[in-house]
Order: structure tokens, then sequence, then C-alpha cells
């Protein structure tokens, strides 16, 4: 590198020279806080931030604000964060350095200061994460029923058409070992890179050159080339308001599957506000996953708001989760509080930025099912197909969907719009 | 002509002021950071506020060549590094069996050298331009590329090298200032922003926007600046799927100017929302009454300041 770089180990001698300057304690202290409020400082960054305020040569705050905020904050939702870490620390270091101390269990808090006053909510709450180890699990308290002594072949035929609403405590269990072994046999989508193949589809010249040069120069062997295929990403909208209650629990375990099975998948929540837990439901373990979205989700089986929910998808969202041709899949019953209002709207937008679209409806379980209440009425005409889920099967047949090779859009849905 | 690297914040700033950029100084000590510290710029914001324009006036300003790399999915080694004069290679192939005056091993090196090497951006931005002072290297809209790439980049943006197997390793001896833009449709891998400053360039505000009307169109006349940032400003707190960003308001200036307007009123508001808003759902729903009712609240608030 260059004169102007600076690698890890000028850094370091940067640092030892500096050693007993109060600053570079100072700034190191504060990427510890940083740390701490969820921000992922290492001690590579602190080095920067060392030597980004000595390039700079410090004359004001903002100046040294900002220079820190070009080593520290790496997106832009981390502003927040640093801003009010950074207004705390650097009005009085002493007194985060402190609270930290309080709230590190090694390092006890050495002085008897008055009490601090409080940070703000956000920090507070980052400096003090909430202990959060699932102690009630809800499978456990579910009242127990009688037991089949073996789950034989009709009782698994039986388990697979049952809707997961009749369930009892121990069918919901197998249930949930079934769905945990759904995998999606990967649906490919043509990308714009090559790997080498043996059909005649495109000359690959550089392979051929080198294989030419193998040869001897005399022949010249053409190599082929041809499109390398990848699983398009996957989002998942999910509606859990009251009406789809009971529904909810196997769809989370539905999604965990699907979310540690193939990678870029995003998934959200919505009743009347939109949650998104893709992190959560990263966890392998089940059980800690699940905890954590009960624990992130304010609205459990309240009322719906779709058309709002989607609004914020759209605004906030869609834009950097649908790109590069992602799969959708909305699961909801449609019922909404709001009775459709300006939720056509929205979905015409979620459609327009999707590759497809699916619509996931328990209600369709019903065998006289009609699109009749505003939202569906809404929906409807802007999914590119709409299946049922209400058990093991139809949530085979959904895989089998999301695995099938992609169609016209709109294919699916012409008879409920002729329907309509 | 060129200039050397600015040593302050200062001087950071009146280089972008030369190329007649108006920059917030938070912005400015960013910059001065990567240019001092030989780190790239990583700069992510909305559509039109001025991200790439950044790379340019560098250029411009520090008398640098531009190399521009405009990502897009499935940008692999072959468009952005380096490609080989396959057509070329070959000739000499079929030349050297002709004369018979070469063996085999010879040939390969031959073909296989820098004369065959077609070099794209990312090799050229290693290498001096004609001045001998390495150049400004623009890596625009690294969103819409896809994560393979990226995760070739991150040899590029460290150690400023590239591996070409059959030559070897290709060092810039001097590295190049790279900016890279995002407008953020996917989230950048967190190792390629650990190597860089970052900064997220935000809508202007009134009296920012107000300056940078001035230097962009300075044939506008004062007062229809005034009303076009009153009236901008106005529509970014509106509830709009895409905000106008500052290349709309200079182009909106641009075309009121070229229209011989010298005051806003609603039909004209009305015939040029194009050039504002970009979606049809947000032109529905600003145009007509909206519109109007925004411009009157725009003239009666100017007309107050008075």
């Amino acid at each position: 590198m260059s004169e102007t770089g600076n690698g890890a180990t000028p850094g370091l001698a940067l640092l030892e020279q500096l050693e007993g300057n109060k600053l570079v304690t100072n700034i190191m202290h504060f990427g510890r806080v940083l740390r701490t409020a969820g921000m992922p400082v290492g001690p590579g960054k602190i080095l920067d931030a060392v030597s980004a305020v000595q390039a700079v040569s410090i004359t004001n705050r903002r100046d040294f604000y900002w220079s820190l905020h070009a080593v520290f904050v790496n997106r832009r939702d981390q502003h927040e964060i640093f801003d009010q870490a950074f207004h705390i620390f650097w009005r009085d270091p002493r007194l985060l350095e402190r609270m930290l101390g309080l709230l590190m269990p090694q390092a006890p808090g050495e002085e008897d200061g008055p009490e601090p006053e409080p940070p703000s909510r956000r920090i507070a709450e980052a400096m003090n994460p909430g202990n959060d180890d699932g102690s009630d699990d809800e499978e456990e308290k579910e009242p127990e029923l009688e037991v089949e002594a073996t789950l034989t072949a009709s009782a698994n035929e039986l388990l697979q058409k049952m809707d997961f609403e009749d369930m009892s405590a121990d069918e919901i269990a197998k249930a949930k070992a079934a769905i945990a072994r759904m995998r999606l046999t990967i649906q490919n989508v043509k990308t714009r890179r090559f790997q080498a193949t043996h059909r005649n589809d495109r000359i690959d010249m550089r392979g051929t050159l080198r294989a030419a040069m193998r040869s001897g120069g005399s022949v010249i062997p053409l190599q082929y080339r041809t499109r390398r295929k990848r699983t398009p990403p996957l989002v998942i909208l999910c509606d859990i308001s009251g009406s789809m209650g009971r529904y909810t629990r196997m769809l989370l375990h539905f999604m965990h599957a699907i979310t540690n099975d193939r990678d870029r998948v995003s998934t959200f929540l919505f009743g009347t506000r939109l949650t998104n837990v893709t992190r959560h439901l990263r966890n392998k373990d089940i059980d800690i996953a699940l905890q954590k979205c009960t624990d992130s989700v304010e609205d459990w089986s309240g009322g719906t708001r779709i058309g709002d929910s989607l609004k914020i998808f759209n605004q906030y969202w869609s834009r950097r989760v649908l790109g590069q041709g992602a799969v959708m899949l909305l699961i909801s019953d449609g019922l909404d509080r709001d009775a459709g209002r300006g939720l056509a709207l929205e979905m015409e937008r979620l459609h327009k930025s999707c590759r497809r679209l699916i619509w996931v409806n328990p209600l369709l379980r019903f065998e006289g099912f009609e699109p009749k209440s505003q939202g569906i009425r809404a929906i409807l005409p802007h999914v590119d197909e709409f299946r049922p889920v209400h058990n093991l099967e139809s949530l085979t047949e959904l895989i089998d969907a999301l695995n099938s090779q992609l169609v016209r859009r709109k294919e699916g849905i012409t008879e409920w719009l002729q329907a309509m | 002509m060129s200039a050397p690297l600015p040593e302050t914040i200062e001087t950071t700033l009146d280089i972008l002021a030369d190329g007649k950029y108006v920059a917030d100084r938070s912005l400015a000590t960013a910059l001065f950071l990567a240019l001092k510290l030989g780190r790239p710029l990583f700069l992510e914001g909305e559509a039109g506020v001025g991200k790439t324009e950044i790379a340019k006036v560098l250029s411009e300003t520090l008398g640098r060549r531009l190399i521009r790399l405009q990502c897009y999915e499935g940008l692999d080694v072959s468009s952005a590094v380096y490609e080989w004069n396959y057509s070329r290679q070959m000739i000499d192939i079929r030349i050297s069996e002709a004369a018979g005056d070469r063996d085999r091993d010879q040939i390969e090196n031959d073909i296989f050298s820098e004369q065959f090497l077609i070099k794209r951006p990312l090799l050229q931005a290693l290498e001096p331009d004609d001045s001998g002072l390495p150049p400004v290297l623009l890596i625009d809209e690294l969103d819409r590329t896809d994560e393979p790439f990226e995760a070739f980049l991150l040899e590029v943006l460290s150690d400023f090298q590239v591996t070409i197997p059959e030559i070897g390793t290709v060092t810039a001896e001097n590295p190049p200032l790279v900016i890279i833009t995002s407008n953020r449709t996917r989230e950048i891998h967190d190792a390629i922003k650990r190597r860089c400053f970052y900064y997220w360039v935000d809508y202007p505000d009134a009296q920012r926007e107000l300056e940078i009307l001035a230097v962009k169109v300075p044939e506008a006349p004062g007062e229809l600046s005034d009303q076009i940032v009153a009236f901008v400003q106005r529509l970014r707190s509106k509830d709009l799927f895409k905000l106008p960003g500052v290349a709309e308001t200079i182009d909106w200036t641009n075309a009121l100017v070229q229209l011989d307007k010298i005051d806003l009123d609603p039909e004209t508001v009305n015939d040029t929302l194009g050039t504002l808003l970009k979606y049809q759902d947000d032109i529905e729903k600003i145009k007509g009454s909206e519109a109007a009712n925004l411009l009157n609240q725009v003239k009666a608030d100017l007309a107050a300041r008075q």
C-alpha cells in the first residue's frame, strides 16, 4: 500500500506511541460503548478512528464528530445510535464509562457518584440487554390429550389432511416435526454468470485458448459455457392477526424451515404494524427463533391493517429486499380492519416490484370459498397465484409451487378473477 | 492540470466548491479522511442526491483520470478486470504454426502476455495516468451487482491488487482514489464497508439547496429559486414513493428557466411535474389541488418572510 495507507502494524505502533494519551483511551472506550450498543466495532475500527482523528487534526467538535462517524458508522440506521452515544459519551465521558462499568459483571462500579441521568431509550436498551432465555414454552403447557400409540401410515395420511385448527397437541407436535423435514428442492433462475459445460451452448473463448495451448496449438478444441442457475430471493410477508390465530404458529415453523434451508430469504410479520424477523428466524434452534420473534412483535393476534403494513413494506423494504427477481409469498386471510382501504394500490405496487407474487390463504380450505370481503377483492387482481394453506398437504403443495418452473404472470389466478 | 491532495477539511471543501459541488462539512470530512488515509469512500443515499457527481468533481478538480465501473447483475471479471484478445491470440497461433519458428511453450508465453491483454476498468485503475498520478476510480451502484463480485472487490479494495492467473499479481504503486456508490437496493456486505469510510448522502436542507441552485443554474431568477426550493422541500415532507432528489430540483429549475418562467403558477407546476416526480402514483397524488395547495403555502411563507 502507499505512504498514505495505514495497515494494522503502523496502527499498533501508533497506539503504543500514544499510550497514555487521554483522547486515545477515550476513543477506545467510546468504541467499546458502540460495540455494546450492538454496532460492529472491532479493534481495527478503533485503530482506524485514532488515525482518522490524527489525520484531521481536530480543532472543533463537529469535525471530530464526523471523523468518528465516517469510521464507525456503516449503515444509515446506525447513525441514530452513534449520534446518541456520541453526545452522551463526549459530554461527560466518565458518565458512560461508569454506567458501562456498572453493567459489566467483571468490573463493578468503583465509585459511588451521583445517580447518572438516564440516557435516551435506545442506548439504554442496547446497554441493558434483557434476559431473553425462553423460559416459558407454550407447547409444554398445552393440555395433553389421549395419545395414539404409534404413527402408522394411515395416521400419517390423516395428519396430512387434517386442518391445523383441529389438531391436538400431540398431532401438532408431529406436524411440526413433518414441517421441519420439509425441504425446498431448489427452483433455479438463470443468472448472468457462466460455468463450463459439455453441451454445445456458447463458446468459452478463454477455455478454448487454454485448451489449445494444452494440445500444442495445432488443434483448437472448442470449450463451452452455459448460464449458471441460482435460487431467486424469497420474501415472506405473514399475517399474524387474531383471525389467523391457530395457523400462525405452524406457519412460523414453516417459515423457519424455509429460512434455514435456502439463502436470501427475508421474513416479515404484520398485524397492525410490520416487523422484520429475518434475523430471528435464521437461528437454527426453532425454540429460540420463535421466542425471539415473539419478543420482537408487539401486535400478536390483534387486528389487521394490511394496507398500512404493505405501505410500510413498499416504502422502506421493497427496494431493499425485492431486488434480483425475488419471489414473494403473502400469507394472509385477507380480512382487513380497514376494509381494504388503500390496499389495491399497495398490492399493485408490490406486484410490480417482484418476479412472482403468491398469495397463501388458510380460508381457502372451505369448499364454497368466495372472494367476498373487501380486502380479498382488493388483493386478488394483483397476485400471480392463490393457494390454500391449512394442512400439511397444502404446505407440501405450496413447496411444489415454489419449485415449479416460472410461468406467465397471473396464470394461477384467472379462474378467481372470473369468479369475482 | 493536476492539483495536490487536500491537506485539511477546509481545502477539501474548496476543491469541491471549485468543481461546483456544494457540500456539507460532514461530507468533506469523510472525503478528506478517505483521500488522506488512502481508503475508499462509500457513499450511500437515495437516487439523485449527488453521489456520482463527487467522483466526477474530484477527477476534474484534482486533474486525475476518471475511471468508471458501472455495476450490473452478472458483472464478471472479463468485463470488470481484464479479458484476453482472443482473435489476436488465434491469429498469432496460426502465424507461428505457419512459420514454425516457435515451440509450444514459447507460443503459450507469448499469447498470454500483456500485449494480448485487454484492460478493463479495475485493471486500468491500478495504473497511473499520463501525468503519473493515480486515477479516480468510481464504482457506481455497487448494489446492482451480485455477491460474488463484491467478494472479488475485497482484494482490489484492501490491497489494490489484482491477480491474473497467466501473468501474476498486478499491484498499484499508488492506489487510486476510490469512490463507491450505492442506492441501497440491497445491503452491501460489511466486509466491503469495513474497508471504507462511510457516508450517507441525505437530501440537503433549504439553504444548502438554494446554494446548489445558485451554483448549478446561475441564470435562474432568485425569486424563482426561492419558490422552487420551498416547494421541493415541502414535497419531501409528503408521503411519496420516491421523493425528488437534488438532481430533480436542478432539472426542474432548468426546465422552468427554459420556459422563461419567473414565478411559479399552478398550471406550470402541473405541466412540469414529470421532471420532479418519477412515479405515476406520485404525480397523480400531487397534481392539481395538492400542487396548488403547496404552492399557496409556499408563497404565503415566502411573503411572510419578507
